[in-house]
């Protein structure tokens, strides 16, 4: 592992080895070698969380029972045969469905919801081996940036807890940071694992669209949504996406391309890389230091023998907007299920069947999904339809040609993930439309449906992680984890203590 | 384009959510602001422009996935009311409708 990493590496007396909790790739090696048991790489994770997470508010649940007996079903597989993710402590946000362990997508209306199922990635994580080390914090249904509108508890950047880890997957950016989980699950929307991941100094990737089944994910933008993994190096972020990658047929958006073997894409030379800095990406918004940081990071990716041009993406200045209209539009419909009959909250002694629907919502329902539900039911609303939802669906086709054109003489962009650092907690939670804007670099891959990552490329002054973002054309994943793997191998950032 | 309350109102009602009279006046001028900024959209061209109803576009451009309509194994019923708010006889039970 390149970066300085110092709270949490622990030193096995038995075997005489080094072994750092955040590093998943180091943790199947020795599981799989049963120098290390899976049951003490549980332990540290649970003592690790036990320890840091009092002061971070990343984890809803977190059972140690239930986990260590799932690290000792590993321990007996792999005296049959390796596991490609042996033992590796994986936490998972909870709006990713976990059979019989409850998932409330940070919201009352789920507060008490079992699922009878698991979602395929939660399938396919345990088939290679990884143990579920808990459910993470999120912003409610991910409607959020700060995970602040979870309904149960804030949710700490671990350098500086004052500030908000970002969102929604913050919960999961919070437990690979601080090392209570090697790798994690988030869910991107508009830019809800790159944001945290670059608030929280890990490396975040929104795969394409429909590279990762989606079966089991609360469903909030269906033409958006995808389910993205988070961890401390790109080499484990390809580790992970092998595993989870793929078409299922319970999700009949999952893509059926074939999946490469991303670890071994990270091994092929980089070769001579065109990158691409779209210039709408730098203009007013971005807080100076962060720009100073980005384009040093610019800089330092042309040393890695790329050439670098500029580009124009120029429809980003109405990015937020559309999405804003497409992803409320969606969530609208999606909602609609929460209604108090099949599963989940339900108000008291409704009156009659109305009574209850509404009731039942608006009390299960926080303001942020509430406002989102409201702009989505208006946009699709009759007289409505035509000016503000069809509109949006072609302005997304014009964003997707933007990238269209600049992968023509590109190979990657280049450019920031968020116009900040980390905001104080509370900052912006009165100003829904200041809070959308911290989306505005991320939004666009979302609607274009192409792969993203978020690497780390520097501090603040204040000492506030600041991320870089790669984005390439869609399953483009190896060559998005190779360039972001040489990165970080050559320019390592010293990261500041961690707070916890 | 502004919103009046009653619109407010309106929009709630298909969307089966309440907004009490303390409540309203904030969140229409929220809504406002959330319309007024939307409004920026109109500046665009999208003459001739397709609509993007969805990016799934498999890289081999293979149809998108179908299955021939087969019953299967499905949740249990004990398991799929499991999480009912209340349930009878097997079935979801509502407030009386009629």
């Amino acid at each position: 592992m390149p970066r300085t990493l110092p709270p949490v590496i622990f030193v096995f007396p038995r075997c005489y080895r080094v072994m750092d909790i955040r590093d998943a790739h180091a943790i199947q090696g020795f599981v799989n070698s049963r120098e290390i048991s899976a049951r003490e790489v549980a332990e540290l994770s649970l003592a690790r969380i036990a320890e840091a997470d009092p002061g971070l508010g990343a984890f809803l649940a977190c059972d140690s029972r239930r986990v260590l007996e799932r690290a000792e079903a590993v321990d007996r597989a792999v005296r049959e045969r390796p596991l490609p993710l042996a033992g590796v402590p994986v936490a998972v946000k909870d709006n990713i469905s976990t059979r019989g362990i409850c998932t409330t997508c940070g919201s009352r209306m789920l507060e008490s919801y079992i699922p009878p199922y698991n979602a395929t990635v939660v399938e396919r994580l345990e088939a290679a081996g990884a143990v579920v080390v808990g459910k993470v914090n999120c912003d409610e249904f991910a409607m959020g940036s700060s995970t602040e509108n979870s309904a149960f508890q804030v949710t700490r950047n671990p350098y500086d807890l004052d500030r908000v880890p970002g969102g929604s997957s913050g919960g999961s950016a919070v437990a690979v940071a601080a090392g209570m989980a090697a790798l994690a699950l988030g869910s991107e929307t508009g830019g809800s694992v790159r944001q945290p991941a670059s608030f929280c100094n890990v490396v975040g990737l929104k795969p394409t669209y429909g590279r990762i089944s989606r079966y089991g994910l609360a469903a909030f933008a269906s033409s958006i949504d995808c389910i993205g993994p988070l961890g401390n190096s790109p080499r484990d972020i390809a580790l992970l996406l092998g595993q989870i990658a793929g078409r299922d047929p319970m999700d009949a958006t999952s893509a059926p391309a074939p999946v490469p073997d991303y670890a071994a894409e990270l091994d092929r030379p980089l070769g001579r890389l065109r990158l691409g800095v779209p210039k709408e990406y730098f203009g007013q918004g971005l807080d100076p230091e962060v720009k100073a940081a980005v384009e040093a990071g610019i800089r330092n990716a042309g040393r890695l023998g790329c050439d670098v041009v500029e580009v124009s993406l120029p429809h980003t200045p109405f990015a937020i907007a559309d999405y804003c209209i497409i992803a409320s539009a969606e969530a609208s419909s999606n909602l609609a299920r929460y209604d108090g009959v099949k599963y989940g909250f339900r108000v008291e002694a409704p009156e009659d069947l109305m009574d209850m629907y509404q009731h039942t919502r608006t009390l299960g329902f926080g303001p942020e999904v509430r406002r989102r539900i409201m702009i989505g039911t208006y946009v699709l609303s009759s007289g409505c339809y035509d000016a503000y939802y069809v509109r949006a669906m072609k302005v997304r086709t014009l964003i997707r040609r933007d990238f269209e054109r600049a992968f023509g003489r590109v190979d990657a962009l280049l450019g920031p993930v968020s116009p900040t650092a980390a905001f104080r907690i509370g900052e912006k939670a009165e100003d829904p439309l200041a809070m959308y804007h911290s989306d505005i670099y991320t939004v666009t891959a979302g609607l274009a449906g192409i792969p993203a990552v978020s690497i780390p490329c520097g501090f603040t002054g204040g000492g506030l992680p600041i991320g870089m973002q790669i984005m390439t054309n869609l399953f483009q994943e190896g060559l998005l984890l190779r360039l972001a793997q040489a990165y970080t191998r050559e320019f390592p950032v010293v990261s500041p203590p961690l707070r916890v | 384009m502004p919103i009046t309350r009653d619109e407010v109102l309106k929009i709630a009602d298909l969307a089966r959510l309440r907004f009490s009279e303390e409540e309203l006046d904030g969140f229409t001028a929220q809504f406002q602001d959330i319309l007024d900024y939307i409004e920026r959209l109109r500046q665009v061209d999208v003459e001739g422009v397709e609509p993007t109803i969805h990016v799934s576009l498999p890289a081999d451009g293979a149809p998108l996935m179908f299955r021939e309509d087969e019953p299967r194994e499905s949740l249990p019923v004990e398991e799929a009311l499991g999480n009912a708010p209340d349930a009878a006889a097997g079935h979801f039970r509502v407030p009386k409708v009629l």
